[in-house]
């Protein structure tokens, strides 16, 4: 029984999972950019407003002058839960071969126990990021039911890969089936909520950048 | 059944929300790090003003009608919908804690530019009818006198009789032909005229022909700071009918944050048609005419000073430069805040909450930020180049007793002109 969920979820899960991801965010975009915008008739200072999207789009990736002391906590956990998460999402070597075996591209992958040891800071880091969201007030300000709900959703699909990696709480099948399908929720919740930003901040900071950019300001 | 006010706010917000903003509402992953850019929150450490909390009901609307879920719950009736309580809470966070002045769209990680949306989300609070009395008055005037302080023609002539007496320099008015049209803010009319005085002694120096026009003298733009394009738009076809009157090649925006982003960059797009003259701040014009050799002046200013960016000028201008090489003729010690340029904090009283009585607490509490950078430097003389920021920080300096001068950048070098 255990391994017909399991086979199921590596195969038809999966390909659901997938695809609805990936048409899911492709619709995100599409309206995005159907929407557009009027056309600028103002002239412009600057008029290579796409390379200063494209800057942006890079330099919003490092914390602005003055900000890293003030949001330390969030910067800090923020990089190394998003870091950690896709290391152990592209180098640990199964799901290297998962891809492998779907795509037939591979790559080298890292040592388990490097990985075991990154999936356990990348943990810790979504706990910080959960308390911090719990206590700071203007976080409890921002927050509604998806911020808590996608946070269980990146921490399930770690956790339950990391329980299987060791054989806790259920038999390796049954655990290892629980994880494949913690990652298909994150996968489907994806374009259905914030965790769409994966694909639209670039969209979100070229706009911003070519904005800017347009009046000769690098954002 | 909604209510008319919030039908009409909820039509103007899906009007404005456009590509931009949805990239914008889809990227937000509530981090709450714009909270440290915003001077408010800084210098209070209430939540509420937090930037992207303060466009909460136009998030609202966006998620009815934008997204998957939202539209779901929405059908079903089981989403909260935009209610009169919501407009009424948020006018005072989305115009009396928020200057527009940028800083947030400078930090979001996501890349949001949320002063792009607060713009925007004004223009609904304007349709639904809750924004605050101080702004609708001053607007109101603007449109009907042409000047949101409502000062008329024979007000402006009669400071120009004076300062033609104290300059022995005329003040040239509807002269056609002439290389700019100048344009004042309410502010340097009422307050600070000698900055009509400085120009016309550094245009005379500079040989260059310039004039004012009788039919448009202000570039204080009521309807951008409250959120009314209509109004904004009524407000630069004034502009934009005395310059082709007047055949100038360029239309000079005055030493006026906002008026710049009201004729500089939203203008064309307010009237639908780009402009056939040239659009410059003062300080670019004085900048150019440095270049040019044409802008000499003699001696140095010798007390250690500093610069205050008007946000309008450089976060959301990117007229960052031309002060700096400007002041640098004048100033024996020129000293940079911390943080300046396009990283500056605010006067406090921008994007019209200097024109919004209701907002005078927030503003004297933003102040604080200015006044611990200016102390940090140790100097007493603080030069800018928005009439709006000289007097919001001239206010501040009063109400907190503190020993500092504001200059308007264009007097000073008038002050050095090198008039052998």
């Amino acid at each position: 029984m255990d391994t017909a969920l399991l086979i199921w979820a590596k195969s038809t899960g999966l390909q659901w999972a997938t695809i609805i991801m990936l048409l899911g965010l492709t619709m995100r975009v599409i309206q995005i950019l159907l929407l557009g915008r009027a056309t600028d008739l103002s002239e412009a200072r600057n008029s290579d407003v796409m390379s200063a999207g494209i800057k942006t789009i890079f330099r919003r990736f490092v914390p602005p002058q003055g900000m890293l002391q003030k949001g330390l906590l969030v910067y800090l956990s923020g990089y190394i839960f998003h870091i950690g998460f896709f290391i152990v999402l592209l180098f640990f070597v199964p799901h290297i071969q998962l891809i492998d075996s779907t795509l037939g591209i591979s790559w080298p992958g890292l040592r388990s126990s490097l990985i075991d040891a990154i999936t356990v800071v990348t943990l810790l880091a979504l706990i910080v990021l959960l308390l911090h969201r719990v206590w700071n007030p203007v976080l409890k300000l921002l927050s509604t039911p998806e911020d808590y709900l996608t946070w269980a959703l990146t921490f399930l699909p770690l956790l339950t890969g990391y329980m299987a990696y060791h054989h806790m709480l259920f038999e390796y099948n049954t655990m290892l089936a629980l994880h494949v399908l913690s990652v298909e929720a994150l996968m489907i919740a994806i374009p259905f909520s914030k965790l769409s930003h994966m694909v639209t901040l670039f969209l979100a900071r070229w706009y911003n950048g070519a904005i800017a950019g347009r009046k000769g300001v690098q954002s | 059944m909604n209510s008319p006010a919030v039908q009409r706010a909820e039509n103007a917000f899906v009007e404005f929300i456009d590509g931009p903003i949805t990239s914008f509402f889809g990227s937000c992953v509530h981090c709450g790090l714009c909270a440290h850019a915003c001077l408010f929150y800084e210098e209070t450490g209430d939540p509420k003003f937090t930037p992207i909390y303060k466009l909460e009901p136009m998030k609202k609307v966006w998620k009815q009608n934008y997204t998957f879920w939202g539209k779901l719950l929405h059908k079903f009736g089981l989403s909260k919908p935009l209610t009169e309580e919501d407009l009424k809470a948020w006018e005072p966070l989305l115009y009396d804690s928020c200057t527009m002045c940028g800083r947030c769209s400078m930090v979001c990680p996501v890349g949001n530019d949320i002063s792009y949306m607060i713009r925007r989300a004004r223009e609904a609070m304007v349709a639904s009818g809750y924004a605050p009395e101080g702004l609708k008055q001053a607007t109101l005037r603007a449109a009907t006198i042409g000047s949101p302080m409502g000062i008329k023609l024979p007000a402006l002539k009669a400071k120009i009789g004076h300062i033609e007496e104290e300059t022995g320099l005329k003040i040239p008015m509807d002269i056609e032909g002439a290389d700019y049209l100048a344009l004042l803010s309410s502010n340097e009319i009422m307050m600070y005229p000698e900055y009509i005085g400085a120009i016309a002694k550094i245009f005379k120096h500079a040989g260059v022909t310039w004039t004012l026009s009788s039919e448009a003298y202000e570039a204080t733009n009521s309807g951008l700071q409250i959120g009314s394009s209509d109004i904004a738009g009524e407000l630069v076809q004034h502009v934009v009918d005395a310059a082709e009157k007047l055949k100038v090649k360029t239309v000079i925006s005055p030493e006026c944050g906002h008026a710049y982003t009201a004729i500089r960059w939203e203008g064309p797009n307010l009237i639908g048609k780009k402009f056939d003259f040239k659009v410059k701040h003062i300080l670019e014009v004085l900048d150019e005419l440095r270049e040019q050799g044409r802008l000499k002046t003699t001696g140095l200013e010798e007390a250690a000073l500093t610069y205050h960016d008007p946000c309008q000028l450089a976060r959301r201008g990117g007229v960052v430069e031309q002060p700096r090489r400007l002041l640098n003729m004048v100033a024996a010690d020129f000293r940079e805040m911390d943080e300046h340029g396009v990283m500056n904090w605010c006067c406090g009283g921008g994007g019209g909450v200097s024109a919004n009585e209701r907002a005078a607490d927030w503003q004297l509490i933003a102040f604080n930020k200015k006044k611990s950078q200016v102390q940090a430097l140790g100097v007493n003389t603080m030069v800018t180049a928005c009439a709006n920021c000289r007097m919001v920080l001239e206010e501040g300096i009063e109400e907190n007793d503190i020993q500092v001068e504001v200059l308007g950048l264009t007097e000073l070098l008038a002050d050095y002109l090198d008039t052998k």
